[in-house]
């Protein structure tokens, strides 16, 4: 999942980064074919180049490597809202066929099944960014018909990476464009929640080179491992 | 002019049963010491407020200290849930939490709008979604440009409390790397604490430091090491391994309970707080 989003990274890409997968496809980037490529974390470090993958968003790493720190209301005032961050990660609990997400309950708002920690700065990441790349793992609690709670908007997520394959918007609707080799389309339609569309010229994705597996292995926190 | 007093001294003359308090902090500088010691005096019905509510957070709520969180992202960074959070939120335990959420750059605004003394924020945000219709936003228009955009409440909270890393004698306070709200949060509010690594005579620069003059902070305590499991910036780093174990320890009710007991309340201080975290890892 990772070396795929990786590879829609390119150099002078502004990229807002989560922590998890976000940031290990964005370091990957950086690390092999997109060494000019900007990690902006929203704790508040600009151009942040971490030797080992933090942990949360503001580890210290994030700061010491930065070309700038600034405040979160900065952060979001001048930087996202300000129209200078392009690439926006996100992730969440459910997704729909749009890319609205949902990072906030499961069940009803006010007598939730399971509380989630919220929307952080998805909401306004969402739709204060050019592109939205959504990672999320494939299955149909994920990738459900309907959504608990509407977190944030998917007008301009342009694709979504999954560890089946890759979904791409068509008219609108998240379209299954790609898969990992050995994955088939049947796996994909069972873990979707919706009757999912399948693009007519489907691609497979390419396994990840040596140094795309190099970079990864030396990127690997300790004790935090995403594939 | 900030008194240079102890924590116990600040937290009992300046945080009060029913105040809106923000102990904030971005990941690093988080107050954990003054958090603890606000459940140590057996403060209640806090309206706590934070837009990133951790560790210390879920303690204060597991223990019955806060009647309403005001929040943007409540969760374990890099771990997962806040499980007294969790708790409170899906089964009102230990006692119903009445919640006002927002987003990131909402609260941001809202903090700032707060330190400018000005009735709300503005921003282009809340737009679409379900939670504009569950909080508390209103739209307003540009006067210029006809735009709508969202207006959030300034937040005013009654009292801040910070960590930083250090405050010279007369109680100026200088703290460095990834700062978050903090600087907002003590000009937004009424009353302020900061906890500081040291004291020292003289605030030698820094780059990229903030300094807060002694004049709008009420109360400097030293704790030297009052943000762990937090770090402070060239001082010592994140305990990402309490942070991983915090899940197990505050997953479970009476194992939350006994912990708090055994570590926070069965402790006066940050130093046999350390020591008493230390005396475990030996036994495990």
């Amino acid at each position: 999942m990772a070396v795929e989003a990786s590879r829609r990274l390119h150099d002078g890409t502004v990229c807002f980064v989560g922590i998890g997968l976000p940031s290990l496809a964005a370091n990957l980037a950086r690390r092999t074919h997109a060494p000019g490529c900007v990690l902006v974390y929203e704790s508040g470090t600009i151009g942040s180049k971490p030797v080992e993958l933090p942990l949360s968003i503001g580890d210290g790493e994030l700061a010491d490597t930065a070309d700038a720190v600034v405040s979160v209301p900065e952060m979001f005032a001048y930087w996202l809202q300000g129209g200078r961050i392009s690439v926006g990660f996100l992730s969440a609990a459910q997704i729909d066929r749009y890319g609205n997400l949902n990072s906030t309950v499961i069940g009803d708002y006010a007598h939730p099944t399971v509380r989630l920690p919220g929307g952080g700065g998805a909401p306004e990441i969402a739709l204060g960014v050019d592109d939205v790349f959504v990672l999320l793992r494939h299955s149909n609690r994920a990738f459900v018909e309907r959504l608990d709670f509407t977190t944030s908007l998917g007008d301009n997520v342009r694709v979504v990476v999954t560890d089946l394959g890759v979904l791409e918007p068509r008219d609108r609707e998240l379209t299954l464009v790609a898969l990992h080799p050995g994955v088939d389309v049947e796996q994909a339609r069972a873990a979707t929640g919706w009757d999912l569309a399948v693009a007519d010229e489907l691609r497979e994705t390419e396994p990840p080179t040596e140094l795309e597996l190099l970079a990864l292995r030396a990127l690997r926190t300790k004790g935090h491992e995403h594939a | 002019m900030a008194d240079i007093v102890t924590l116990a001294e600040a937290v009992r003359s300046l945080v009060h049963d029913g105040d809106t308090v923000a102990l904030e902090g971005f990941t690093h500088l988080i107050p954990n010491a003054a958090g603890h010691e606000v459940i140590r005096q057996g403060r209640r019905d806090l309206t706590l407020v934070r837009m990133t509510p951790d560790v210390v957070y879920d303690q204060l709520i597991g223990m019955g200290a806060a009647r309403k969180l005001v929040f943007s992202w409540g969760g374990n960074p890099g771990v997962g849930s806040l499980h007294r959070l969790r708790d409170a939120v899906e089964h009102g335990w230990p006692a119903p939490l009445e919640l006002e959420e927002h987003s990131h750059a909402g609260m941001a605004a809202a903090y700032a709008a707060g330190a400018a003394n000005l009735p709300f924020g503005v921003l282009r945000g809340y737009r679409g979604g379900d939670l504009p219709a569950l909080t508390r936003v209103a739209t307003v228009t540009c006067p210029f440009t006809g735009e709508e955009l969202a207006a959030v409440p300034a937040q005013r909270p009654d009292v801040a409390v910070i960590h930083a890393q250090r405050a010279d004698r007369r109680g100026n306070v200088q703290m460095w790397g990834i700062l978050g709200v903090q600087k907002e949060a003590v000009l937004a509010a009424s009353r302020s604490i900061v906890t500081v690594e040291e004291i020292v005579d003289e605030l030698d620069p820094r780059p990229g430091a903030a300094v807060l003059p002694t004049w709008v902070v009420d109360a400097v305590a030293p704790v030297p090491g009052g943000a762990h499991p937090s770090y402070a910036h060239g001082y010592y780093e994140r305990d990402n391994a309490f942070y991983v174990a915090w899940d197990a320890i505050g997953r479970d009710r009476d194992r939350f309970l006994a912990w708090m007991r055994r570590h926070v309340l069965g402790t006066a201080d940050l130093d046999e707080y350390r020591a008493s975290l230390a005396a475990e890892a030996l036994t495990v």
